[in-house]
């Protein structure tokens, strides 16, 4: 399959690969896997007390496009909102990649990695 | 006749079941191969040709399907309407998840370790123990009926062979 030249380069230099410390409370982790494709990917968030996302980190298994879905977020989400992020749609990600219609679901993972860190972060605020 | 419409079980002759009994399955898919074969239609008319080759291609499907444990128990929840190829994002147990994740982990730092080879043989043999509980827990699931149940353990069985995959993967780039 021809990836587009924006997946290729995240690819190879994927942004923002790492992890971070579960255990901080600024910090929310959301781990998502697309059984289909057996693709695991981790999503974490350090976010502001005044509830901006400072930094962000992911770690992915699978493939180009998945990886360079993650990557791609981790970008964005840096210098949003908690609301903002939640907000991300899987249409922007799959747009900017321009992934074709049978790698979707990978810009759909990213979307539910987003958001399952941000109900982590605010969870874990909660307790 | 044959008969196409028929699932792979019925097709093959076998009782729609997880647990199916190897030798029986390469025995009729024998005896099949034989009355299919095109060669034994090359006499008859075009339609019958084409039909044998219908046939043929429907057994080697049906055969690869049967035979392999992964493929056998997404065909079964197939049978019942439910479809573990297709889904997208799926939510899964967290722990399950974590343990995947450190799985690979482990897989991807196996070739800075001094002895890769035993690395990845202990890796492959702790994989492939997983797999084996949960083909059992699906046959168990499976013949309880507990449809829910048997999918999850089908979409774990999918990530730890995507795993096996991946581990074969790096043993080829280690011998190459």
């Amino acid at each position: 399959m021809a990836y587009s030249e924006k997946v290729i380069d995240h690819y190879e230099n994927p942004r923002n690969v790492g992890k971070m410390n579960d255990k901080d409370t600024s910090v929310g982790t959301g781990m998502v896997g697309a059984p289909a494709c057996g693709d695991v990917m981790r999503l974490q968030i350090k976010v502001s007390d005044d509830g901006i996302i400072e930094d962000a980190k992911f770690k992915t298994y699978g493939c180009g496009s998945a990886i360079a879905s993650s990557s791609l977020i981790t970008e964005w989400v840096k210098g949003m909102s908690l609301e903002e992020a939640s907000e991300l749609k899987n249409t922007a990600i799959a747009e900017e990649l321009a992934l074709p219609p049978v790698k979707i679901h990978c810009s759909v993972l990213a979307e539910d990695a987003i958001k399952a860190a941000v109900a982590d972060y605010k969870e874990k605020k909660s307790k | 006749m044959m008969d196409i419409s028929k699932n792979f079980f019925e097709f093959i002759g076998l009782p729609v079941s997880f647990d199916i009994d190897q030798s029986e399955l390469a025995d009729r898919s024998r005896e099949l191969q034989k009355k299919l074969h095109p060669d034994r239609y090359a006499h008859l008319s075009d339609r019958e040709q084409r039909m044998s080759v219908q046939y043929m291609s429907f057994l080697n499907e049906g055969v690869a399907t049967l035979r392999s444990p992964l493929l056998r128990a997404q065909y079964l929840l197939l049978l019942q309407g439910i479809d573990t190829e297709s889904e997208s994002s799926t939510p899964i147990a967290p722990m399950f998840l974590m343990q995947q994740m450190e799985l690979r982990e482990r897989l991807e730092e196996i070739p800075d370790q001094d002895d890769p080879y035993a690395e990845l043989e202990d890796l492959l043999a702790e994989v492939e123990g997983m797999l084996k509980a949960l083909r059992e827990q699906f046959a168990q699931d499976y013949q309880e009926g507990a449809l829910t149940a048997a999918t999850e353990t089908v979409r774990k069985m999918q990530f730890l062979e995507k795993l096996v995959v991946e581990i074969e993967r790096l043993e080829d780039r280690l011998d190459g």
